[in-house]
């Protein structure tokens, strides 16, 4: 299975994508901003780091990337599409994800392990986990406090698109807890902790972000 | 605007010219006038001034220095001083370039922007050798914790730090925070950076080949940085003189993480003959040390520089240290495909010049010459001082002042108020607070960061190949005796070093402090220098490089001399890495070492009497690399091990309880406060589940063992004496640095209905 990473000028955690699909069993396929092609991928995702040093706004600019039109015309079509982080923001921006990331409460870049409760495990990401299981996975960000006003948030929870809350502390002020949400389709899907940083006991906290990598497997397979 | 010409300048030789607020002295100024025949323009006397700077031409240490060259040829050296940075041999084809280097005197100026371009600086020295910067630590110091302007300084430092490694996608695996009155107006900001590359594939900076091109790509140069390395970090702060923030640089991450992905394809095609990034002292550095490196001379049309601001003047585009910018000599055929992968990565890149035949720099502006210069005289023959040296006239009173003779605790319960306060120090104290602003997991390759005593990282996934790195700079010690000091600070890194069970490799520097032209601050210098040296050549163990910052001081009070000395591991098997947290009950604590009544310099003197005074523990070095042999041979054996340092054991089991919290039921002899609080060198701690082959593998090495205990429950308990609770102990640890720097709670504020 094709699994494309998006770099834009700025990506950071490319290379660790890239790594979490191949140790999940799937093939990486790097993919360019400036290009029109997505190379056959099946799915795609979008990585964390300061895409255009975060100017202007977090995934503002990246989400005007020549590619992009490809990745959003694709996913109304169903591809799976996962934002990490950086690519979360990317996705908000594009409008294919509800919401928007702000500076944290506290006005600190955080990085630290955090503990998640999966609340939706029918997504094309969040396949592999029961709904309510709770994992860790370091999360790391400057700008990843979710909002919304409390009407979209009330529409959100109640069609249950909160993918993925932060249990255990808030790491940056998120409006309820909200570590990630999902488009309607259970398709498309943005967090803003990093499933690629806990793939190898070595050099994470835990192997619980697998789970996202081997979801989309079985479902592109299925 | 009228422009100094070489033509004018030989036509007016009285013309007086700003020579002193350059930062040129009188001798300086005659002998630019030597080598030229003629008063220097305008342009040339900004580029003199500039690389004549301590901070460019080491003025005042290079006749020290030289003790590091004369240390004996180590394989493992690949490239020595005197390059951007050393580099090594690290195995598997795989080479390791590592450097650290200051940006004090721009952080306390502008702490933000200050650190931040300390963090890009070394990244750009280290992508100039042809790496992959895959690490960064930093290095920092602080007037008292509890002082108003610490509170400024070091909420931005933090910041920067971060803010510029994280953007750049690089983990930042751990270093030092320590406070001190001494830096209250000298703040220390060192920044640590390593990269990885093949041997094949090492650069350097030199500019070889006549019509070869010089291309400066990167940033756009503005007026930001002007006379940094000669107004600001050449001479003692003033609380009188003008404000020097326009001294400062201004970072741009963003520009920096695509100028090293486009240098990194451009070194994967072989397009470049020699590479230097611009830094301290910018285009006058850049093109007079390739020039002066290669073989033949240099020409540039200065006009044709991308400006942010139109008005800057010909000597300041020379002088400025606008950041993110690097220079490069390309040959004709290649200039085209260098010029496509800049504009791939949208990285500006223009062709200013090119390699000549004869030996001199000509800058040309607008078709006039503004500059004519033999390029060896700016860059490698600047001046040379042997400063006078003189021991410090306070010393003998100092070494007198024993701390042994301070009180000692009489009760078990002030033996433990004693270990909270060490352990609760702002030097002792949880650095979550600092930490969890940086970035450790991007790259995925961070195998142990702090609080560990080492950071580790992978280089290769396959073979699991991997490198370790120290920084250490007790300058309590260092002040007590420069010589000792420095290398018990050189024996910490490497220590921590061998608990993470690499094999040491390789020593760099940042050598902090006070001014030069201080009889007794030279002597602190020449004193480390030497210990450095000395030490190095007992350990077999090069120097790769280094880094000097001068006249930290303000008025004529200079800091406690600050050697900071970083290590060099590697690691056949990160796999095989020795954590230093206590995982499990029922396992064995191990002492390995022998403790001696030392207590001068140490924190317990330090945060229980606030004194500094006697002698800083003995040196054995030769006991310093039988402990690190034996850890090597450990890992297996241990499921944890930590080094013994500032608070001694006392600091070193809250650490290792603390990180799972896992407690211990401990037994220290007959003299508990020694046990705990002594600062003996080459002393670590591990846990093992076979205390009988690590005593026996001990042995053999030579190492002493104590017994301390077995790890498990939730407390610190030594027998008969004190039982210290894990939760009030963590409750004083992580309280600290919060307190004092603001709790970075989030809060969920509501958005207003639309």
């Amino acid at each position: 299975m094709r699994i494309g990473v998006l770099t834009f000028p700025g990506s950071l955690d490319d290379v660790d994508a890239a790594r979490a699909v191949r140790l999940a069993g799937g093939e990486p396929v790097a993919l360019w901003h400036a290009d029109h092609d997505l190379k056959d991928v099946d799915a795609v995702v979008l990585p964390g780091g300061f895409s255009y040093g975060d100017y202007l706004r977090a995934g503002a600019i990246a989400a005007r990337a020549p590619l992009m039109r490809e990745v959003v015309d694709r996913a109304h079509g169903g591809m799976p599409v996962l934002g990490i982080c950086n690519g979360f923001q990317v996705l908000c921006e594009a409008g294919l994800l509800p919401g928007a990331l702000t500076r944290n409460s506290h006005l600190h870049f955080r990085n630290r392990d955090q503990a998640l409760r999966i609340e939706r495990a029918d997504t094309a990401w969040t396949a592999s986990y029961a709904a309510g299981q709770e994992i860790v996975v370091p999360v790391k960000n400057g700008e990843g406090r979710y909002v919304g006003s409390p009407e979209d948030l009330d529409r959100l929870e109640g069609e249950g698109r909160v993918a993925i809350r932060y249990v255990g502390g808030n790491p940056n002020g998120s409006s309820r807890d909200i570590a990630g949400v999902t488009s309607e389709n259970g398709r498309v899907v943005g967090l803003m902790p990093h499933p690629e940083h806990a793939v190898e006991a070595l050099t994470g906290p835990s192997t619980d972000g697998l789970g996202f990598f081997s979801s989309v497997l079985q479902g592109v397979l299925a | 605007m009228s422009i100094d010409t070489v033509e004018i300048a030989a036509k007016t030789p009285d013309d007086e010219q700003p020579w002193a607020e350059l930062g040129l002295k009188p001798d300086e100024y005659q002998r630019i006038r030597d080598i030229l025949g003629r008063r220097p323009t305008t342009a040339e006397l900004a580029m003199y001034s500039v690389m004549w700077s301590e901070h460019c031409s080491y003025k005042s240490s290079k006749v020290h220095l030289r003790r590091f060259g004369d240390l004996p040829p180590s394989e493992a050296l690949l490239v020595g001083i005197g390059e951007n940075a050393g580099v090594v041999d690290v195995g598997d084809g795989y080479a390791v370039t590592f450097k650290v280097e200051s940006h004090n005197h721009p952080s306390y100026v502008e702490p933000y922007q200050g650190a931040a371009t300390g963090v890009g600086g070394i990244v750009r020295d280290i992508l100039t050798m042809g790496a992959r910067p895959i690490a960064v630590m930093d290095s920092l110091r602080f007037g008292r914790a509890d002082a108003p302007d610490t509170a400024r300084v070091l909420p931005g430092v933090v910041a920067g730090v971060g803010g510029y490694g994280n953007c750049l996608g690089l983990p930042n695996i751990g270093g030092e925070l320590l406070f001190d009155d001494c830096y209250a107006g000298n703040p220390l900001v060192n920044a640590l950076c390593v990269g990885v590359m093949r041997h094949e594939d090492v650069r350097l900076a030199k500019a070889e080949g006549l019509g070869n091109k010089v291309i400066l790509f990167g940033a756009r140069t503005g007026g930001d940085g002007i006379g940094g390395v000669s107004v600001l970090a050449s001479e003692t702060f003033d609380e009188h003189g003008p404000a020097k923030r326009p001294s400062v640089q201004v970072g741009d991450p963003f520009t920096e993480k695509l100028l090293i992905e486009a240098c990194l394809e451009i070194f994967a095609a072989d397009l470049v003959t020699g590479i230097q990034d611009l830094g301290g002292a910018g285009l006058s550095c850049a093109t007079s040390e390739l020039a002066s490196a290669g073989t033949g001379g240099m020409h540039v049309d200065l006009d044709v520089v991308p400006l942010r601001d139109s008005t800057l003047t010909p000597a300041e585009i020379l002088m400025s240290e606008s950041q993110e910018r690097m220079c490069a000599i390309v040959e004709p055929a290649k200039v085209e495909a260098f010029l496509a992968v800049c504009r791939k990565w949208d990285v500006l890149a223009t062709v200013i010049g090119e390699v000549t035949d004869g030996d001199r720099l000509t800058v040309d502006w607008h078709g006039e010459r503004i500059v004519d210069v033999p390029p060896r005289t700016v860059a490698h023959e600047g001046p040379v001082y042997e400063r006078p040296m003189a021991r410090p006239r306070d010393l003998d009173a100092l070494q007198a002042d024993d701390a042994a003779n301070l009180p000692r605790p009489t009760t078990p319960e002030e033996l433990q108020a004693h270990w909270l306060a060490v352990v609760a120090s702002p030097d002792g104290a949880d650095k979550t607070w600092v930490t969890e602003q940086y970035d450790r997991y991007v790259r995925g390759n961070t195998v142990l960061a702090q609080p560990d005593d080492a950071g580790v990282v992978r280089i290769d996934e396959d073979s699991s190949r991997g490198i370790a790195l120290a920084l250490d700079g007790n300058a309590r010690f260092a002040r007590l005796d420069p010589y000792a000091g420095t290398q018990l600070n050189l024996a910490e890194a490497y220590r921590n070093v061998a608990v993470s069970g690499a094999t040491p490799l390789a020593v760099t520097n940042c050598l902090n402090f006070g001014s030069p032209e201080e009889p007794e601050v030279m002597w602190q210098f020449a004193e480390a220098v030497r210990g450095l040296a000395d030490g190095c050549r007992e350990l077999g163990l090069p120097v790769t490089g280094g880094n000097v910052s001068l006249y930290n001081q303000t008025g004529d009070v200079a800091i406690n001399p600050t050697p900071v000395i970083g290590v060099l591991g590697v690691h056949e098997d990160v796999r095989r890495r020795i954590p230093t947290g206590w995982r499990a009950g029922g396992e064995t604590v191990l002492l390995l070492g022998e403790t001696r009544p030392e207590f001068g310099g140490s924190a317990w003197a330090s945060v229980v009497h606030g004194h500094l005074g006697g002698r800083p523990p003995a040196v054995d070095l030769a006991a310093e690399r039988r402990l690190g042999e034996l850890l090597a041979g450990l890992p297996g054996l241990v499921t944890s091990a930590h080094d013994l340092a500032d608070g001694g054991l006392a600091q070193t089991l809250a650490e290792s309880a603390l990180r799972h919290g896992v407690g211990a039921r401990l037994t220290l002899g007959a003299d508990p406060f020694t046990t705990l609080f002594s600062e003996s060198a080459a002393r670590a701690v591990v846990t093992t589940t076979d205390p009988a082959a690590v005593r026996a593998a001990a042995e053999r090495a030579g190492v002493a063992v104590t017994d301390l205990g077995t790890t498990g429950g939730d407390a610190l308990v030594v027998d008969g004496v004190l039982e210290l609770g894990l939760a009030e102990l963590r409750a004083a640890w992580t309280a600290t640095l919060p307190a004092l720097f603001g709790t970075p709670e989030a809060t969920v504020g509501a958005v207003p209905p639309s």
